[in-house]
């Protein structure tokens, strides 16, 4: 007879420890395969799992090997047909002989794939990425809790009993407190049945039968006065209020959705929303997000109409403004809140409209905003005329003047998808650490 | 016999399992009736079993850490176990029915997706046929001690685990990433590892050191030497000195290493330490694939059939035995598209059962080429003799025959890197069999298909300059990129500049010279 041991319940994941090792080591070949990827991919694929290939650069293992384009070797293969000794084989181009004993002992695993799950894949997309300058931390009144375990309490709700506390607890206490246990009982209680189905009972016999009964009768008293459960023993889970830092920010994502703005255009600005929207999601899981589009007029819209429906019309730039300065007035009071902003437009705007933005920006919203993006979706043959001057749309030369002005204001132009992470990088690129304002 | 079978088969209580699940019960009884044939019958001698049930996830798990149940945490464990799990998900390649550990007792694990009939196979393949080869095998015999490894392997993981919390996992990685790199060379191929002298005596030298470092005056070298350069004989003494004191040539880099580098702490030594023992502990292991795999499948093989001559077995669950052993034991030809290499399973099974044919019923042949063993009819002996006092090397080159030359129709080709084309060089005829037999057996011995690297000479109060030496034979040389990667280990736990000479083995012509020097990192 064999030892049988059942692994099948231990502890699973004993190599995680080790993957995740080998991640780590691996993390700068996968933020670059990665983005490889999603640059030529949909953007919102970076929400999901991922194959990536790993070359094997940063992660080989070097040893002392034989090279296979040197020196005399000789191979000895099974499934001789038609070669007689003497025949010569022409090589091909990989060395036909490597395919023999080499095989065997090769190493394939150089180049090959593996699988990321989906906060690895954001991990690293969004990795040095943060939003600049968030300094009004907590003001308000409303401090969000978090229940956090923190150890055992003796009282308590039931429904927070700790079963195992309980009756370790328990068991210790009987332990001590030398509570009979049911075998044993059972064993005097089988003895005297024994005794008293006996027939010949002689004194000696019925003396001994008494004391049983007696001792029965002292285990059993002593018994009900040890319980199983006390309720000393009992245990409950504590659990604590933790406040939660609270830093309040809003993002406020505006585009403009008008006539003037292709399927292609309308692509690209959906695709930086998209990648904003993720990587607010994934590094703020506390923020606020409004969505504004505009035409010739401007509407706040839940995030599906933002991303998925399709209206179109003239283009008014500034109704965009004025409406997030509406929402601004009315639910998020700029000494509370960390506000900032993230435009996406063709640049197209009505004639004297862009002034007006301009002067919008000037007055009122760069003193509320934390930082303020503009990013300019243009056509590809334009990047090489207007490439980094000032000349452009007139909402562009509008924007200039206050991009002087504010540091806190940023501007570029994509013009194509592959544009939209690295502009994306820049503007929200950890920034070393700038002087708080008041 | 044939008789016997069917009557006991009439009674029927006499099978061991049917259906496909498995129990414990079963797996036990099953157990039992192995035990029975394999040691009454096939006489085998095996460590206490213990048998254990795993799932495929830790059969992953326990592939990632070379098969050991126990092992200490390093990235490239999670790089392989993310490779196999990728080809596993993608069902590009199975998982193994079973692994054994040599070690006393004999682990055994067991996947449970296995059906009652593998269980069986798996059972006598690995608790019987490995374990008789793990405790019976001279090389393991000499080279591992099965009763003390798992304690080891626990206590390499708790230290590994210590240097990390007290020195950081980088600089612990560090250290095991280049001790890795050299596992290769960090076993001893000729000779033991020399005696631990006592702990007085290592004291006493390491305060001699102390006491020459301390005492070490840079004047002294100023000293007009008597026989500086005109006396080549005292320097050459000298160097042999040196080479005597550190026990040079050594084929051990990571011993070697461990015992002389100057910048390591003890902890890195502790660590090389026991890379270089699970190296050799598998040493062994790598020389006896073909004779490994060859006695097992040949265990399992004898064991049920006999099982099922005894009716045991129905006959549903030995033609799902059958199966498995067929696939197993399938050798593709060299032009076929799934040729992997020569199966060990498939050539090592043939060659026992050849050495049983040999006995029993040999040819002319036969008694020309094996006259020692041919008709003598005891071919357990004769097996149990060759199991316990080869390796794969030693074994092709013994009993390889004629007749399995051609039936897996062998032909060695030999290819010179120059040439474009490579040439034919024996097959299986009269000519040829002495031929194929020497050069595949040369193809199983590690020692010759291995870079033969070795410590030539440092002058430890010199410049420290680590010279090593590279045998090449046959004109075989390093591949460059992970030679020179491989170098820069070499140099990370030296801490100084090491060289590497390629010297031809049979001219003593050097062919290339490689330094850390000249590598940029």
């Amino acid at each position: 007879m064999p030892n049988f041991i059942d692994r099948r319940l231990n502890p699973k994941d004993k190599s995680l420890g080790n993957r995740q090792r080998f991640l780590k080591r691996a993390r700068e070949e996968l933020k670059r395969a990665i983005k490889e990827q999603v640059k030529s991919g949909k953007i919102a694929d970076v929400d999901a799992e991922h194959n990536v290939s790993m070359p094997a650069r940063g992660v080989s293992e070097p040893t002392f090997q034989p090279a296979g384009d040197s020196g005399e070797r000789q191979y000895v293969l099974p499934g001789n047909r038609e070669f007689a000794a003497g025949d010569r084989l022409p090589k091909r181009s990989s060395g036909a002989g490597a395919t023999g004993a080499g095989a065997g002992t090769g190493r394939s695993e150089d180049e090959f794939q593996f699988v990321l799950s989906r906060e690895e894949v954001l991990d690293l997309f969004f990795e040095d990425l943060e939003l600049p300058d968030m300094v009004k931390l907590n003001m308000k009144e409303s401090v969000a809790f978090k229940r956090r375990r923190a150890g055992f309490a003796a009282t308590g709700s039931p429904t927070n009993i700790n079963v195992g506390r309980t009756m370790r607890n328990s068991f210790g206490r009987r332990i001590a407190l030398h509570r009979p246990g049911r075998k044993e009982m059972e064993a005097i209680a089988e003895e005297i049945a024994r005794l008293e189905a006996e027939p010949k009972a002689g004194a000696k016999h019925l003396q001994y039968l008494e004391e049983l009964r007696q001792k029965l009768e002292k285990l059993e008293r002593r018994r009900r006065r040890i319980p199983y459960v006390d309720p000393v023993d009992i245990r409950f889970n504590r659990f604590e209020q933790q406040p939660l830092p609270n830093a309040s920010a809003v993002m406020f994502c505006l585009m403009d959705v008008s006539a003037s703005m292709g399927e292609r255009e309308k692509d690209l600005a959906k695709r930086f929303f998209v990648l904003l929207h993720l990587f607010l999601k994934r590094r703020y899981d506390r923020i606020d997000i409004v969505f504004i589009r505009h035409t010739d007029e401007a509407g706040e819209v839940d995030e599906n109409t933002f991303f998925y429906s399709k209206q179109s019309g003239g283009t008014i730039v500034s109704t965009a403004l004025e409406e997030m300065l509406r929402v601004i007035r009315e639910r998020y009071p700029a000494r509370e809140w960390n506000i900032y902003a993230a435009q996406a437009s063709d640049g197209e705007n009505i004639s004297g409209d862009s002034e007006r933005c301009a002067s919008l920006l000037h007055d009122d919203l760069m003193r509320l905003c934390q930082y303020y993006a503009y990013v300019e979706i243009i056509d590809e043959r334009e990047t090489e005329i207007f490439g980094t001057t000032d000349n452009g749309t007139s909402l562009w030369r509008a924007y200039r003047t206050v991009d002087g002005e504010w540091p806190n204001f940023q501007m570029t132009r994509i013009a194509k998808p592959a544009d939209i992470y690295p502009v994306f990088r820049k503007l929200f690129g950890k920034q070393p650490a700038v002087q708080v304002r008041k | 016999m044939r008789g016997d079978r069917n009557a006991k088969k009439g009674c029927g209580s006499n099978l061991l399992f049917q259906g496909s699940d498995w129990n414990f019960e079963t797996l036990s009884r099953a157990y039992d009736a192995i035990e029975t044939v394999a040691l009454d019958n096939l006489g085998l001698d095996v460590y206490p079993n213990q048998l254990e049930i795993i799932s495929s996830e830790q059969m992953l798990d326990a592939y990632s850490s070379v098969g050991m149940p126990l092992m200490y945490q390093h990235w490239s464990f999670g790089k392989r176990f993310v490779f196999e799990d990728n080809l596993y998900r993608k069902g590009r390649r199975g998982l193994a029915y079973e692994l054994v550990i040599n070690s006393n007792p004999c682990i055994t694990y067991l996947m449970e997706e296995n059906t009652m009939a593998m269980q069986a196979l798996v059972t006598a393949h690995a608790a019987f046929g490995h374990n008789h080869f793990f405790k019976n095998n001279y090389l393991f015999r000499q080279w591992t001690d099965a009763s003390a490894i798992l304690s080891y392997m626990e206590f390499a993981k708790k230290y590994i685990i210590k240097c990390e919390e007290r020195y950081g996992t980088t600089a612990v990685e560090a250290i095991l990433d280049s001790a890795h790199a050299l596992m290769d060379q960090g076993v001893f191929r000729y000779r033991r590892p020399p005696r631990l002298s006592s702990e007085k005596e290592r004291e006493r030298m390491r305060e001699r050191l102390e006491y020459e470092e301390q005492t070490f005056s840079d004047l002294w070298r100023t000293l007009p030497t008597a026989s500086e350069s005109s006396d080549p004989d005292a320097v050459e003494r000298d160097v042999m000195e040196r080479k005597k004191a550190l026990n040079l040539p050594d084929e051990n880099l990571l011993y070697f290493l461990e015992k002389t580098s100057l910048i390591l702490e003890p902890w890195q030594r502790e660590i090389l330490r026991i890379v270089r023992v699970i190296a050799q502990y598998f040493y062994p292991q790598r020389q006896t694939k073909v004779m490994n795999e060859g006695c097992a499948t040949f265990v399992h093989y004898t064991i049920m059939n006999t099982l099922f001559d005894q009716g045991r077995i129905t006959e549903g669950a030995m033609l799902e035995i059958l199966q498995s052993h067929t696939n197993v034991v399938f050798q593709p030809s060299f032009d076929d598209p799934r040729f992997p290499g020569i199966n060990p399973y498939a050539l090592g099974f043939a060659m026992m059962q050849d050495i049983e044919r040999i006995c029993v019923d040999p040819t002319p042949e036969d008694r020309d080429w094996f006259p020692e063993i041919a008709g003598s009819g005891n071919w357990r002996e004769t097996l149990l003799d060759a199991w316990a006092n080869h390796r794969d090397e030693s074994f092709i080159l013994q009993y390889l025959s004629p007749s399995l030359i051609r039936k897996f129709r062998l032909f060695l080709l030999s290819d010179e890197a120059d040439e474009k084309y490579c040439e034919v060089a024996s097959i299986h005829n009269e000519r040829g069999y002495e031929a194929i037999r020497a050069a595949l057996a040369r193809s199983y011995d590690i020692g010759a298909n291995q870079p033969d690297i070795q410590v030539m000479d440092v002058d430890l109060l010199g410049d420290r300059h680590l010279r090593l030496q590279h045998n090449i034979k046959n004109g075989v040389l390093l591949e460059e990129t992970s030679r020179d990667a491989t170098l820069r280990h070499v140099r990370h736990l030296w801490g100084y500049e090491v060289s590497l000479a390629g010297v031809e083995a049979e001219t003593g012509e050097t062919l290339y010279e490689c330094s850390t020097a000249d590598i940029e990192e």
